[in-house]
């Protein structure tokens, strides 16, 4: 009696294995829809598009803007996958080795950008900038635009530019008795020794995620060294182990022995910067345009400190080179996939067009780079730091996104032993420049 | 389908029918491995291979690896010092795991597993963490151990203490380590709990009763008659603990990123730093291959140390 169970068992075993072998059953075909006039009905096509826009508002904004799109083109769908910024590179990584990308992603342009088109992960949308005369080329901001053309090629699209500067709050600067936001390095300082004799943590940055303090050190290579520094260290004609590096770990390091990071800086997130702040618990954080945004998102009531909040660009350097007028930044932009369809291609155009840019400039995430767009700016904070931003002769794009990928990590992971104590100025910049040397060629 | 030729004389037919079966049989066996056979050779000893070829290139993981660096990248990580200090962690893990979590595991296994009242309810609690996925339970940590008072429970209550301050748990690389000790003892004490329970219950109730009778009290019961024989389990649990020490990322790249500053790095953080953060990935294909030999090695000298009273014994 025991074969023919054996048998049975066999049998079902092998036809499940040839089953899980053989092509798929055909999903049902649905009755193709009565259409009136007898011309053929487009070719059903659907995009794929990853952002990173998690704050209640702008996520809504996305999909209304995807929902207006379909409706007017019924043969599309856009399947959105919204991911948090570090599960995002995470996951980049993964489908660009795979060699799949999304149609549509977030892209910050710089180094990283490039690597992907080195390796043919994006489609070429140069054509379709230039179609028309250029009708679509010169709705943008040309410095925004360009972040995103390597080799005289354009693979994405900016749909914001921004800058870093100091958020603060003010009653808690009031509070330590400063008057107006600190000019140079030294008053900032200053102002720092005074909130902590206040008794309020100064500053807040998420060094467990080392990008947000990254900046700090940035801005001061920026200021200390200018343009001309950092260009020779790029282009290898310099190095990264020159005297501005050093100097700007050195002041980074005063501003590190008066202590003024929240308890636990080191492991902390920036989502846990952001509460700090929107929460009023810290006076003031180095951080991009869409602060405001994600402080509010990450504060107990949602609203974080509405008008007490203020902004500062960052303060020069005394016998710096660098203009104090010069901006580090970079903003956020949609990288096309290889795979991209004519329909995704137009559906960033449609993201794109001056009154997408206004409704994101309302709901105060962006910094338009669409003329027509920043009539949508109504925040006061927004307008200054555009103004701000209009003033610098020399745009610096985040370390981390202008270098190649391989160096940015080197730079955020040095700045994080600097912030801890581990690392001297001058072995920061030497850990730098050893990667450089391989990465730089 | 009884064999009904054995009634048969003829000894021919019923030889053939006999190799007939044991073929059918044979059959049966290779048709049965097959499926997990391809499977296995196809993701992994396929990739095992894969990643060794790629180990000796300098390859960013963008089209075919052409740059070939022959065993540098091997040089280069093993005169890291962070991946020593990788290294080192892993070992204080292992270390740790077996003279903190196993010893606590066996004594919760001696009291739910016999005579403490309400033990089902206990045995269902401390099983509980391991059911947790690891992504949840390191989030959950993450909170507990937050930094601000107003917002991680662990320092809400300290600072109830009088003259006791927070302290910055997860972000102070000299207490870091034994934070995520604790998680990891907190996830996994109940998965060795319910191996030594699973273990008591094989040991049969006459050999205690036996020794009982003849005079011995708990201590000398615990030590000559329940240890030794839950020695086979005992060498199970140190070895699933070790390699699973061995090879932590979950946890610790979600709490931690193997931060700040290196300082709770494990082997696995610092593989997937290198291959998926700054996308070397022959570096990181040579950290896998380290990280197996050094699996390997152990498995194999475990095996031969400890593992062989155990065939001996079931002798």
């Amino acid at each position: 009696m025991r074969k023919p169970i054996l048998f049975l068992s066999l049998l079902v075993t092998l036809s499940l294995v040839l089953a899980a072998c053989g092509p798929t059953p055909a999903a049902p075909t649905e009755a193709p829809p009565p259409t009136e006039a007898p011309t053929k009905a487009p070719e059903k096509v659907t995009i794929t598009w990853w952002h990173i826009s998690t704050a209640e508002e702008h996520k809504a904004l996305w999909q209304k803007l995807a929902d207006e799109y379909m409706a007017a083109h019924p043969n599309v769908t856009i399947e959105i996958t919204v991911l948090e910024n570090e599960a995002f590179k995470a996951k980049m990584t993964t489908v660009m080795q795979s060699g799949e990308p999304p149609d549509i992603f977030q892209s910050w342009g710089g180094g990283v950008m490039n690597e992907y088109a080195n390796a043919g992960m994006l489609k070429d949308i140069t054509p379709d900038l230039d179609a028309d005369g250029g009708a679509w080329r010169n709705t943008f901001a040309p410095g925004a635009l360009g972040v995103y053309a390597y080799k005289g090629k354009n693979y994405g699209v900016p749909w914001d530019m921004g800058m870093i500067g100091w958020w603060y709050n003010k009653d808690l600067f009031a509070q330590a008795g400063i008057q107006e936001p600190p000019k140079t390095w030294t008053e900032l300082l200053d102002d720092v020794k005074k909130l902590k004799d206040a008794g309020i943590t100064p500053i807040a940055v998420g060094m467990g995620d080392k990008w947000p303090g990254m900046h700090m050190w940035a801005y001061l290579v920026t200021r200390i060294g200018g343009k001309d520094n950092f260009e020779g260290a790029l282009l290898r004609t310099g190095s990264f182990t020159d005297p501005p590096f050093v100097e700007a770990g050195q002041k980074l390091q005063e501003l590190l022995a008066l202590e003024p990071f929240q308890d636990g800086f080191l492991g902390a997130t920036y989502g846990d910067e952001a509460t700090a702040m929107g929460n009023g618990k810290v006076a003031m954080e180095l951080m991009g345009q869409w602060a405001p945004a994600v402080m509010n998102d990450n504060s107990a009531d949602k609203q974080g400190i509405g008008d007490k909040l203020g902004w500062f660009p960052f303060p020069m350097v005394e016998g710096g080179k660098g203009d104090p007028n010069d901006a580090v930044g970079g903003g956020n932009g949609f990288a096309i996939g290889k795979n991209a369809s004519p329909e995704a291609v137009d559906f960033v155009k449609y993201l794109s067009r001056p009154e997408s840019q206004v409704q994101l400039a309302e709901i105060g995430v962006i910094i338009p780079v669409v003329k027509g767009g920043e009539a949508g700016l109504k925040d006061p904070l927004m307008i200054t730091l555009q103004q701000s931003l209009a003033k610098a002769q020399y745009f610096q794009l985040y370390y981390d996104q202008a270098l190649p990928p391989a160096m940015g990590s080197v730079i955020n992971d040095s700045v994080q032993g600097l912030f801890a104590g581990t690392l001297t100025p001058e072995q920061l910049g030497q850990a730098i420049e050893d990667s450089a040397k391989t990465e730089l060629q | 389908m009884e064999t009904t030729l054995a009634s048969s004389n003829d000894w021919r037919a019923q030889q053939q029918a006999h190799f007939r079966r044991r073929a059918l049989d044979n059959l049966t066996i290779v048709l049965f491995l097959a499926p997990a056979f391809v499977l296995f050779l196809v993701f992994v000893i396929y990739p095992i291979l894969q990643s060794v070829y790629y180990s000796l290139f300098n390859w960013k993981g963008f089209g075919p690896a052409v740059d070939f660096v022959g065993l540098n990248n091997y040089v280069g990580i093993l005169s890291d010092q962070i991946f020593l200090k990788a290294v080192k962690n892993g070992l204080l893990i292992v270390a740790l795991s077996l003279t903190l979590q196993l010893p606590l595991s066996l004594a919760l296994a001696l009291m739910v597993g016999r005579d403490l009242p309400g033990r089902t309810f206990f045995r269902t609690i401390f099983f509980m963490p391991y059911v947790f996925s690891e992504v949840i339970t390191a989030i959950m940590w993450q909170s507990l151990y937050n930094p601000d008072p107003e917002r991680g429970l662990i320092n809400a209550l300290l600072v109830l203490i009088p003259g006791v301050k927070a302290q910055a748990w997860l972000g102070d690389p000299n207490m870091v380590m034994a934070c995520i000790f604790v998680v990891l003892t907190w996830k996994y004490f109940g998965l060795h709990m319910l191996l030594y329970m699973a273990g008591l219950q094989n040991i049969p109730a006459e050999i205690e009763e036996a020794a009982r009778i003849d005079g011995a009290d708990r201590r000398q019961l615990l030590t000559y008659i329940t240890l030794p024989l839950l020695g086979g389990t005992i060498r199970t649990t140190v070895y699933l603990s070790a390699i699973g020490s061995l090879q932590q990322f979950i946890l610790i790249w979600i709490m931690t990123k193997g931060g700040p500053v290196n300082a709770s790095e494990v082997m696995a953080t610092y593989m997937y730093r290198f291959g998926f953060v700054r996308f070397w990935l022959g570096y990181g294909c040579a950290v896998a291959i380290v990280m197996f030999l050094i699996c390997l090695i152990f498995s194999l000298v475990f095996q031969r140390m400890a593992r062989q009273p155990d065939y001996l014994g079931s002798i």
